[in-house]
Parts: structure tokens; C-alpha cells; sequence
């Protein structure tokens, strides 16, 4: 973008600098989900009892994990912004929402379609997906409540209110869900794990973490930097009018 | 510490002698609520043995539109009227505030719940008339209460406050109803402690929580 020189709310110095870095780390990312596509369907062996469908596996198990990691995110970056007032707080919050979103969205539909073949049923009322499908929820609650606040102001701060209720509603709920019905594959990697992988299963699931990490954050940092932007250019039409 | 618990119970007292007087927030939640009980109904074949898996749901679908109507109203008198400006400029903390709205909901609440029980009994046979019952969803309105009078100091100042309430409500409280459906479904079964009583420890670890957190961010819902 070509800043307005003569614009007096918006000095053009962060012109190609300090966002070159955010065009590497997209670049990057979508390097890593090409390799992690090549590896999922070439390298990865096709699981005996499942077939080819469990290769969801290495887009669903990281994917859900990202999404709970912008969940953690979006309710650090709430209690910073109530504390601090700093916009940028807010604006790390608002983008790990939007994101988050997205990603919970996918988690969802890859269970879904791999709970089919599997289970025989599309949805499992399990802790698991039972706390995937309220945080989802929670997270559309966020953007609503900015969406009808009278302000930006009040929506910053009304969202951050509902993202720190949330988090403390997580453990609660999945104890409730899990007491009152479970049904989800043991966990295979990791404490706890039962069971093991196959060498190239694993490599091929820890490198879709990385893959889908390095994605995640080069969206929420360049929607963190379109907000900033949307910021300016709401400032600018205020100034105007 | 005790003006704040003197501030807290002064709008406890005005909220209920507003409601005394007027009496308008629980006759237009339980005639709500009424009608959610008895749709029911006609939504199944209230046959005995259907009733005794689908009971204890049924109450708690009534109570939770009884309780989203009960705390859409908490705030909205005093955004209507004007008067939330007061509880602003108030010489109290906002915590008193707090505190002072939910002991005014769980108030409207658990008497809207007691004088509903009957109707479940005169429709469905349920006699909810029960130690564990009342225990589970006492402690279950509290949490109710405790995130509703916080929701509903946000909702009241929104757009489309119906459509976002509930949106809000459901998720967080989602611990809550699986607990209080859980715990009546045994409180109802007759296992006392170790049916009804596990549930019951869950919720109240809830109610908490709830409280800590959402005294904590009620401030931030009331600044302008």
C-alpha cells in the first residue's frame, strides 16, 4: 500500500519494513501445508483398519489443537487488553477470534466427516467434542457481541469479558462432559498416549503441527495488521467528517 | 468491605421492592415459563415411561427460558429508566453492584422455580418435592444467576439483546445444565450422595468460579 503523505494520522513509516517480515512467515506457511499435503497422502502409510480415511487424522488432531491454542490466545490477549487498554491487545484478540473461528470450523467438519465412516454417526456428544462445539459457540458469541455493541470501545471490552468467562467455563465443562458420556480415540502421541504410532505416521503428524502452527500465526498476525489498518482508516474518516 | 456489602444489599432491597410493587418481571416469567412447561405436551406422547428419561429435561428447559427472561429484564429497567448512570456514579465499588443484581436475580429466580414445580407435577406426574432436587437446583441458579446478572449488564446495552442473550447464556452455563439435568435425572432415581451428590459438588465448584470471575469483570461491562 502507498501510505498519504499528506495525511496527518497516518505517518508512512511502516511502509515495507515491518511488514516484509509477515509476507515471509505466509510464505512459509504455505510452503510447510504443501510439504505436510505431499506427506499426509504420499509418505504416510494408509492405516490397516481404517483405509484412507483416517489420513484426516493429520488435518483434524492439529488443527484442534491450533484451534484451543487461539482460544488460549484471544483470552490472554482479553485480560491484557482490560488491563492495559492497549489497542493492539485488542486487535491480537479480535484477529485470534476471527481465525479461530475458521480453524474450530474446520476441526469440526474434519470430525464430523471422519466420525462417519468410523462411528457410524456424524457428531459425538463426548468431552471432546462437546468442548470443541461450546468454545466454537463461545467464540461466534465474541464477534456477535462486538457486531451489536453501541461502540468499538465497549465491544473490545465486552468480547474480552466473554472470551475470560469462557476460558474458566472450560474445565468444568469438559469434566461434565466426560462424566456424562465419552466416546473418542485414546490419545496416540504425547503423556497419557496408548498405543503407538508408525515412524512415518508420527513424523507426518508432528510435521502438520508445525505446518498448521506457522499457518495460524501468519493469519492472525496479518489480520492483526488489516485491523490496525481498518483502524487508521476508521480515524481518518472521522478526522474528515 | 462492609459499605461495599451495605451498597450490595441497598440494591438488592431496591430491586426487590421494585419487583413487590410491581410484580411485572415474575408473572411475565412464569406465564412464560408455563407455556414452555406445557408445550411439552404436545411435543411427545407424555406416556410414564417416556417421561422418566425425558423429566428431568423438561424442567430444565422451562427454567432456563425462565431464567433468559428473568435476567434479560435484570439490567434493562435500569437502561430504560435511565438509573444505570446512578449505579454508575454511585459511591459503591462495581462489585457491590454486582453482587447486589445477582442476589436480585437468584431471588426472582428460585422463587419463579418453586412456584413452577407444582405445574411439572399437575402436567407430568413429576414430584420434584425432594432434598437432592432442591439442593441441585439451588445450586445450579446460583450459577445461573452469577453469569446472568454479568450477560445481562452487557446485553441490556446491545443491539438485538434477545437474539444475543441466549447465544451468550447457553455456552457458559452449558457446565450448569449438564450438571442440574444430571443431578435431578439421580435426585429423581433416588441415589442421593453418590448419584446426585457428585453433581451437586461439580456445580457449586462451578458457582465459584462464576462468581470470582464474573465480580471480577462486571466493571468492565458497566463503564460507558
Amino acid at each position: 500500500m502507498t501510505p498519504n503523505a499528506t495525511s496527518p494520522a497516518r505517518p508512512p513509516s511502516r511502509a515495507s519494513s515491518s511488514g516484509a517480515w509477515r509476507q515471509w512467515l505466509l510464505l512459509a506457511a504455505g510452503a510447510l501445508v504443501l510439504i505436510d499435503l505431499y506427506l499426509i497422502f504420499q509418505y504416510a502409510p494408509t492405516e490397516r483398519v481404517m483405509g484412507i480415511v483416517q489420513r484426516l487424522f493429520y488435518f483434524h488432531v492439529p488443527v484442534i489443537l491450533t484451534s484451543f491454542l487461539s482460544f488460549v490466545l484471544a483470552a490472554a490477549a482479553g485480560v491484557a487488553y482490560l488491563a492495559r487498554r492497549s489497542r493492539t491487545w485488542d486487535r491480537i484478540a479480535y484477529a485470534s477470534t476471527e481465525v479461530g473461528v475458521v480453524f474450530f470450523t474446520t476441526a469440526i467438519l474434519t470430525g464430523a466427516v471422519w466420525a462417519r465412516p468410523v462411528w457410524g454417526v456424524w457428531w459425538v456428544w463426548d468431552a471432546n467434542g462437546t468442548l470443541t462445539f461450546v468454545l466454537w459457540l463461545i467464540f461466534i458469541g465474541c464477534l456477535m457481541t462486538r457486531a451489536y455493541a453501541p461502540d468499538a470501545e465497549r465491544g473490545a471490552r465486552w468480547s474480552a469479558v466473554v472470551a475470560v468467562i469462557g476460558a474458566a467455563t472450560v474445565p468444568f465443562l469438559y469434566m461434565a462432559a466426560d462424566w456424562w458420556g465419552g466416546l473418542h480415540p485414546e490419545r496416540v502421541t504425547g503423556p497419557g498416549a496408548q498405543g503407538s504410532l508408525e515412524r512415518e505416521m508420527l513424523l507426518t503428524l508432528l510435521f502438520s503441527f508445525v505446518a498448521f502452527i506457522t499457518l495460524f500465526i501468519a493469519l492472525v498476525a496479518e489480520r492483526t495488521a488489516l485491523r490496525r489498518d481498518e483502524d487508521a482508516l476508521e480515524e481518518l474518516r472521522r478526522a474528515a467528517a | 468491605m462492609r459499605a461495599g456489602l451495605r451498597a450490595a444489599l441497598a440494591v438488592y432491597a431496591k430491586d426487590v421492592r421494585i419487583e413487590a410493587r410491581t410484580r411485572e418481571t415474575l408473572g411475565a416469567t412464569l406465564a412464560f415459563a408455563f407455556v414452555a412447561a406445557f408445550i411439552f405436551t404436545f411435543a411427545f406422547d407424555p406416556s410414564p415411561r417416556t417421561l422418566a428419561v425425558v423429566g428431568p429435561g423438561i424442567v430444565w428447559v422451562a427454567y432456563v427460558f425462565t431464567a433468559m427472561l428473568g435476567m434479560n429484564r435484570t439490567f434493562l429497567l435500569e437502561v430504560e429508566r435511565g438509573t444505570l448512570d446512578g449505579l454508575r456514579l454511585a459511591p459503591a465499588p462495581p462489585e457491590a453492584v454486582y453482587f447486589g443484581k445477582f442476589l436480585g436475580l437468584l431471588t426472582l429466580l428460585t422463587a419463579a422455580e418453586a412456584l413452577l414445580a407444582p405445574v411439572f407435577l399437575i402436567l407430568y406426574g413429576l414430584s420434584l418435592l425432594n432434598v437432592w432436587f432442591a439442593a441441585v437446583a439451588f445450586a445450579a441458579t446460583i450459577g445461573i444467576a452469577a453469569v446472568g446478572a454479568l450477560l445481562s449488564a452487557i446485553a441490556a446495552n446491545a443491539r438485538a439483546r434477545e437474539a444475543l442473550l441466549p447465544l451468550l447464556f447457553i455456552p457458559l452455563s452449558l457446565p450448569l445444565l449438564i450438571g442440574a439435568v444430571s443431578g435431578t435425572a439421580a435426585a429423581l432415581d433416588g441415589e442421593g450422595w453418590s448419584g446426585a451428590g457428585r453433581w451437586l459438588q461439580l456445580i457449586l465448584a462451578f458457582d465459584a468460579a462464576l462468581i470470582v470471575v464474573s465480580s471480577w469483570a462486571f466493571e468492565f461491562t458497566l463503564e460507558e
